[in-house]
C-alpha cells in the first residue's frame, strides 16, 4: 500500500519540471539550425558557433518558460548568460596562447636565443625569403636588456617598497602621513605605464640633458610601476603576522628593529617574496616605458648606465611595426612571435615561481 | 602594541632602532615625493608648449586643438572597452563565485588571472595579426548593411585596424581587473542574505539580483572605474592595433588616435617642441587617469566603512 501512495507524490514533486534531457535536445536542434543559418552566409566555424549559441539561448529560455514558468525561465536565461560570459572570456586567452605557440615555436632556435640583431639587415632577410636560408638574427641582446633592466628595477623598488610597507604597518599609528601614503600608493598603481616612462625621461632629461636614454632610466620608470605593487603585497603579508610573535619578542627585551628584521619579516618572507616575484612579472612585459626611456638597440649592451638598450617587448614592437626588411616581413614576424613566446614563458615561470614560493616557504601555522 | 618600555632601556642598539625607523619613514616619504615629482617634472618639461606660438604646434592651431581629438579618441577606445568588459566581467565573476562547481572555482579564477599575466605587447601583436583580419570581414559586412548608422559608416578598413578592434583588445586586457575585483565583492556578500533569499523560494538568479548585486553595486562601479583607468592609459595594444588618423565618428574605418599611442608612436623621433607637446599630452593623460583612479578609490574606501558591519 505504501508504494501506491508514494508514486503519485513523487510525480507531484517533479510536476512542471523539465526532464533533464530537454536542454540537450534543444542544443542539438540549435546546432543544426545554426549550421543551416551559417551556410547562408558561407559556412565557417565562427558564424556557426555564434548562431547556434544565440538560438540555443533563445530556445532554451523559451522551452523553460513554457514548461516551468516565467521565473524559472529568467533564472535559466541568467545561467546561460553567465556560463556564456565565461566561455567568451576564455576565447581570447586560448587564441592568444595558441597563436603565440603556433607562430613562435618555429622561430625558437638556439640561433635566435644566442645571437643579436647586430649586422642583420634588410638584404639578409630578403635573401632568407627568396632563397629559403634560415632566419638570421635573434633576441639575445633583448633578453640581456630585459634581465638587466628588470634586475635594476627590482634593486630600486624592493628596498623602498619593503621599508615603506614596514613603516605603514610597524611604525605608523594611522596618522595623516600613513593615510596619505596608502592612498597615493593605491593611486600609483593606476599610473599609465607610458606616463611613468615619460616621468623618468623628463627627470633624466632635466638632470643630464635632453635625450638621455639608458637602461637605468628605464629601470627608474619601471620602479615607479613596481613600488606600489611591492608595497601593497608586503603590507598585506605583514598584516597577517600574529601580534603574539611581536609581543613575545618584546617581552624578551629585543629591540623593535631587531624584532622586525628577525621575527616579523622572516615570518612573512614567503608572502613577500611571492609578491615581489609577481611585481617582477608585471613589469617585465612593460613596453611603453622602455620605448620612451631606453631607446632601441640591435647590438648587445651590458651597460645599463650608457647607450641605448633593447628589451623583449620593444624588440617585438619594432619587429612588427618596422620590419627589418620592408619588402620581406616574414623573418621579422617570425622573430617577433618567437620573442613573444620567450616573454610569455618568462612571465608564466615567474608566476609559477611566485605560487611555489608562497606554498613551499609558508610559515607552518599548525602546531 | 606599546613600545615605551623598550625605548627606555637605552644603550647599544638604540641607534639601530633610530636608523631603521628613519629609513622606513624615508621610504614612505620617498613614495609621496615620487608621485609629486612625476607631476612636477612633467609640468616642467611640458611648459614650453604654453608660451609657444599656436602655429608652431603640430596641426598649426595651438595645443588645445592638437590634444582635443586624441583625448576624444582615448575616451572612445576606453568606452568601447568598458562597454564590452563590464557585463562580461560581472558574468565571469558571477560564474566563479556563484555558478561554477566549488571544486573548480578557484582554478577557474587562476585561469582568468592568466589573462592579466600576458604582456600588453603580446595582446597588441595578437590584435594586429589575428583579431584585426578576422574583424575586417565583419566590418565589411557592417559597412554594407548598417552603413546608415554613423558609427558603422563605410568605407570599412581593409586591414581591420580600427578603433573598434583596439577597443576590443583593450576589453580583453581590462577584463581580468573587473573580474577579480567583482569576484572579491561577490564573495563578501553576507551569506545570511543569500540563504534567506533562497529559503524564501527565490531562484538562483532572483537570489543574485536581490542579495548579491545590490550589495556589490559600489564594488562593481569602482572595479569598472579601475578598468577604465587601465584602458585609458594602455599604450601598446592601441599603438600596434590602431592605424590612427583624424577624429571620425565611424568605428570601422581607420582613424582616431589615443594619447598613449600617440606618445609611443612619436616619442622616439621627437625633440624640442614636439617632445614638450608629447610630454604635455602625457600630463593630460596623467590628470585624467589620476581623477578616475581617485574617484574609484574613494568609492571603495567609502564602501569599506559600510560593509565593515557584517
Amino acid at each position: 500500500m505504501a508504494n501506491a501512495t508514494l508514486t503519485p507524490r513523487r510525480s507531484q514533486l517533479t510536476k512542471g519540471k523539465m526532464p533533464s534531457y530537454t536542454l540537450w535536445v534543444v542544443l542539438a536542434g540549435s546546432l543544426v539550425l545554426g549550421a543551416a543559418l551559417a551556410a547562408l552566409v558561407g559556412f565557417s566555424l565562427v558564424p556557426w558557433a555564434l548562431f547556434s549559441a544565440l538560438i540555443f539561448i533563445v530556445a532554451g529560455t523559451a522551452a523553460t518558460g513554457v514548461i516551468e514558468g516565467a521565473r524559472k525561465a529568467r533564472n535559466r536565461l541568467a545561467m546561460f548568460l553567465v556560463y556564456g560570459a565565461f566561455l567568451v572570456a576564455l576565447l581570447p586567452l586560448l587564441s592568444v596562447i595558441w597563436t603565440v605557440l603556433e607562430r613562435g615555436l618555429p622561430g625558437l632556435t638556439y640561433n635566435f636565443l644566442f645571437t643579436s640583431m647586430n649586422g642583420v639587415t634588410g638584404a639578409i632577410d630578403n635573401q632568407t625569403v627568396e632563397e629559403g636560408t634560415p632566419v638570421l638574427g635573434g633576441a639575445y641582446h633583448a633578453i640581456i636588456g630585459t634581465l638587466q633592466i628588470t634586475l635594476w628595477a627590482t634593486l630600486i623598488s624592493v628596498p623602498i617598497g619593503l621599508l615603506a610597507a614596514v613603516y605603514l604597518i610597524e611604525y605608523s599609528t594611522g596618522g595623516r602621513l600613513a593615510r596619505a601614503i596608502t592612498f597615493f600608493v593605491d593611486v600609483m598603481t593606476g599610473i599609465p605605464s607610458i606616463v611613468a616612462g615619460l616621468f623618468a625621461a623628463a627627470l633624466f632629461g632635466q638632470l643630464f640633458g635632453p635625450g638621455t636614454r639608458t637602461g637605468f632610466v628605464a629601470a627608474v620608470a619601471l620602479s615607479v610601476l613596481m613600488i606600489p605593487v611591492v608595497v601593497r603585497s608586503t603590507e598585506e603579508m605583514l598584516k597577517i603576522v600574529p601580534n603574539e610573535l611581536r609581543e613575545a619578542s618584546y617581552a624578551l627585551g629585543v629591540r623593535k628593529w631587531r624584532t622586525i628584521t628577525r621575527v616579523v619579516i622572516p615570518t612573512a618572507i614567503s608572502g613577500i617574496a611571492s609578491g615581489v616575484t609577481l611585481a617582477i612579472a608585471r613589469v617585465i612585459g612593460e613596453t611603453a616605458p622602455i620605448l620612451v626611456t631606453a631607446g632601441f638597440a640591435s647590438a648587445i649592451n651590458w651597460n645599463v648606465f650608457g647607450d641605448w638598450m633593447s628589451t623583449l617587448p620593444t624588440f617585438i614592437y619594432y619587429q612588427i611595426l618596422t620590419p627589418t626588411s620592408p619588402t620581406a616581413t616574414d623573418p621579422s614576424t617570425q622573430r617577433a612571435w618567437a620573442a613573444a613566446l620567450v616573454l610569455i614563458i618568462m612571465v608564466m615561470l615567474l608566476n609559477l615561481v611566485a605560487r611555489l614560493i608562497a606554498r613551499l616557504f609558508a610559515p607552518k601555522t599548525s602546531r | 602594541m606599546s613600545t615605551n618600555a623598550v625605548k627606555r632601556t637605552g644603550g647599544a642598539g638604540q641607534s639601530g632602532d633610530k636608523i631603521f625607523s628613519g629609513a622606513s619613514l624615508l621610504a614612505g616619504c620617498l613614495i609621496l615625493a615620487a608621485l609629486f615629482s612625476v607631476a612636477v617634472f612633467l609640468i616642467i618639461e611640458a611648459l614650453p608648449v604654453l608660451g609657444e606660438d599656436p602655429a608652431e604646434i603640430t596641426g598649426g592651431q595651438g595645443f588645445f586643438s592638437y590634444i582635443f581629438p586624441i583625448v576624444i579618441g582615448t575616451i572612445i577606445a576606453a568606452a568601447i572597452a568598458l562597454l564590452i568588459a563590464t557585463p562580461l566581467g560581472i558574468g565571469v565573476a558571477l560564474f566563479i563565485s556563484h555558478y561554477a562547481p566549488r571544486r573548480f572555482a578557484q582554478g577557474l579564477g587562476y585561469v582568468i588571472d592568466l589573462l592579466a599575466a600576458i604582456p600588453s605587447v603580446v595582446y597588441g601583436a595578437w590584435g594586429y595579426a589575428v583579431l584585426a583580419p578576422q574583424l575586417a570581414l565583419a566590418y565589411a559586412w557592417l559597412a554594407e548593411n548598417a552603413g546608415w548608422v554613423p558609427l558603422f559608416e563605410g568605407p570599412a578598413s581593409q586591414t581591420g585596424r580600427t578603433i573598434l578592434t583596439a577597443g576590443i583588445v583593450l576589453a580583453v586586457m581590462v577584463l581580468p581587473i573587473i573580474t577579480s575585483l567583482s569576484r572579491e565583492i561577490f564573495l563578501q556578500t553576507p551569506k545570511l542574505h543569500e540563504e534567506a533569499a533562497l529559503a524564501m523560494g527565490a531562484t538562483r538568479w532572483e537570489m543574485i539580483s536581490m542579495a548579491v548585486l545590490p550589495f556589490a553595486r559600489p564594488g562593481i562601479i569602482s572595479a569598472a572605474m579601475l578598468g577604465l583607468g587601465r584602458a585609458l592609459g594602455e599604450t601598446m595594444a592601441v599603438a600596434l592595433v590602431l592605424s590612427g588618423g583624424g577624429l571620425t565618428a565611424s568605428l570601422i574605418t581607420s582613424g582616431n588616435q589615443t594619447i598613449a599611442a600617440e606618445i609611443a608612436l612619436n616619442f622616439p623621433e621627437a625633440y624640442g617642441l614636439r617632445l614638450a607637446e608629447l610630454i604635455a599630452a602625457g600630463l593630460v593623460l596623467f590628470v585624467i587617469t589620476l581623477a578616475v583612479n581617485v574617484i574609484a578609490r574613494w568609492i571603495i574606501s567609502r564602501h569599506k566603512e559600510f560593509s565593515g558591519a557584517n
